[in-house]
């Protein structure tokens, strides 16, 4: 997989913070996991977190450390060899079994999608969104933060071709018209950082669509 | 009012402000022998710490004490997965912490694993000169912490210290969205910069 699409520095700022809205975290992680330029990234980021966090002025605690078995726990095991290169497991079990059989919601002609529950109290919106190859979605912007990570054929917008592990991250001040490719269409993970922004980009999505 | 990265600057406290090496020594200690004393040592620093960082993310004084008692814990039950070459003992038990404090104080999945079984190019044992530009780089970064913009380093505390998303610090601070980005983006050039410069 070559990925040529990649976070942008705030998004991996707020990812080492652990500062993201829950959808957002859900497709970094995923991007993540497929791609070794932006776990090296990640690194540097983290050092800034590292650096802070030791430069807390530490708060005195009141209660002893807590009490543990010499003998429990995890010995000095690394697991091995489970690079999968592939969607991270917290994702797998969202989606509750493989690709093809996601329960697919048509919303537009050619468009599909499948939202993902978020934790209650989230905010934000993650969802799959499948698009029929060759379908084109009219020129749209976007009301907040919005990242799309390629997990099936590719599309292309203004900014290139996205392909399988590419990732939009795409702030509020850009407008977009992309198109699945026209053979394998599009199959992607969408997470807006509130969830009246999907909605509103559904609402665009059908509306040349549907004429409302 | 925000505090501005205000103990990121060298400071004169009656708490040791730097963290001395032996942290992953007695982390690598826990790990191997399950060494209890070890353990105690850590949580001695650390305990402190993470109190101290639970309740800039919000937790009160109790909740946050909780919280430094579990992410304790889960040093010592996951320790056999911390290795030095995958970053510093503090790195580690700080990913602990912010990974405890998505769960609990915010009730979401944190969807970002532990820095376990992610390094394809692990090196074989510590490297001594791999150790002092690890010193190095920590040094570099807490020094360019210190001398950043304070328009900058009030964004990379408010997301890392306070643990506010970017539309959280653009609406705290009352800014575009875009402006909190490309601060953010600013901030880690310069870091990332010096931290390059090393090698």
């Amino acid at each position: 997989m070559k990925i040529t699409h990649h976070l942008d520095d705030s998004t991996l700022m707020a990812c080492a913070a652990g500062s993201q809205p829950e959808a957002m975290a859900a497709v970094v992680s995923s991007h993540l996991a497929v791609c070794p330029h932006c776990r090296e990234e990640l690194k540097k980021h983290s050092l800034i977190g590292e650096a802070l966090f030791e430069s807390l002025s530490p708060v005195p605690v009141t209660r002893e450390a807590p009490v543990v078995a010499a003998r429990s726990g995890e010995l000095g095991s690394h697991p091995q060899g489970d690079v999968t290169h592939e969607l991270p497991a917290s994702l797998k079990s969202a989606l509750a079994g493989a690709m093809d059989q996601v329960p697919w919601r048509r919303i537009a002609p050619g468009v599909w999608h499948c939202p993902i529950q978020l934790s209650e109290d989230a905010l934000g919106d993650l969802r799959l969104l499948k698009v029929a190859a060759g379908t084109k979605l009219p020129e749209h912007g976007h009301g907040g933060n919005e990242l799309t990570l390629v997990l099936e054929g590719s599309y292309s917008d203004e900014f290139g071709t996205f392909r399988r592990g590419d990732v939009a991250d795409l702030g509020d001040d850009v407008e977009h018209r992309p198109v699945a490719d026209p053979v394998e269409g599009c199959v992607c993970l969408v997470a807006t950082d509130q969830k009246v922004r999907f909605k509103g980009l559904v609402a665009r999505l059908m509306q040349p669509l549907t004429g409302i | 009012m925000v505090q501005v990265l205000e103990s990121a600057r060298p400071s004169r406290r009656a708490y040791p402000v730097k963290i001395p090496r032996t942290m992953s020594d007695l982390l690598q200690k826990v790990a191997q022998t399950r060494d209890v004393e070890a353990f105690r040592k850590l949580f001695e620093l650390y305990g402190p710490r993470v109190k101290a960082y639970m309740m800039r993310q919000g937790a009160d004084a109790t909740t946050a004490e909780d919280l430094a008692q579990e992410t304790l814990l889960t040093v010592w039950r996951k320790a056999g997965l911390y290795s030095d070459e995958k970053g510093s003992a503090t790195t580690w038990i700080f990913t602990i912490a912010r990974n405890l404090r998505i769960d609990r104080l915010r009730r979401e999945v944190s969807w970002q694993p532990l820095p376990e079984n992610r390094d394809e190019e692990a090196s074989d044992g510590p490297d001594p000169e791999e150790e002092v530009t690890a010193r190095e780089r920590r040094d570099k970064v807490r020094a360019v912490l210190a001398t950043l913009p304070p328009d900058q380093s009030e964004v990379v505390t408010l997301s890392y210290v306070e643990g506010l998303s970017h539309s959280e610090i653009a609406e705290r601070l009352s800014l575009p969205l875009g402006t909190v980005k490309s601060r953010m983006r600013l901030a880690y050039q310069k870091v990332k910069e010096a931290v390059e410069d090393i090698r």
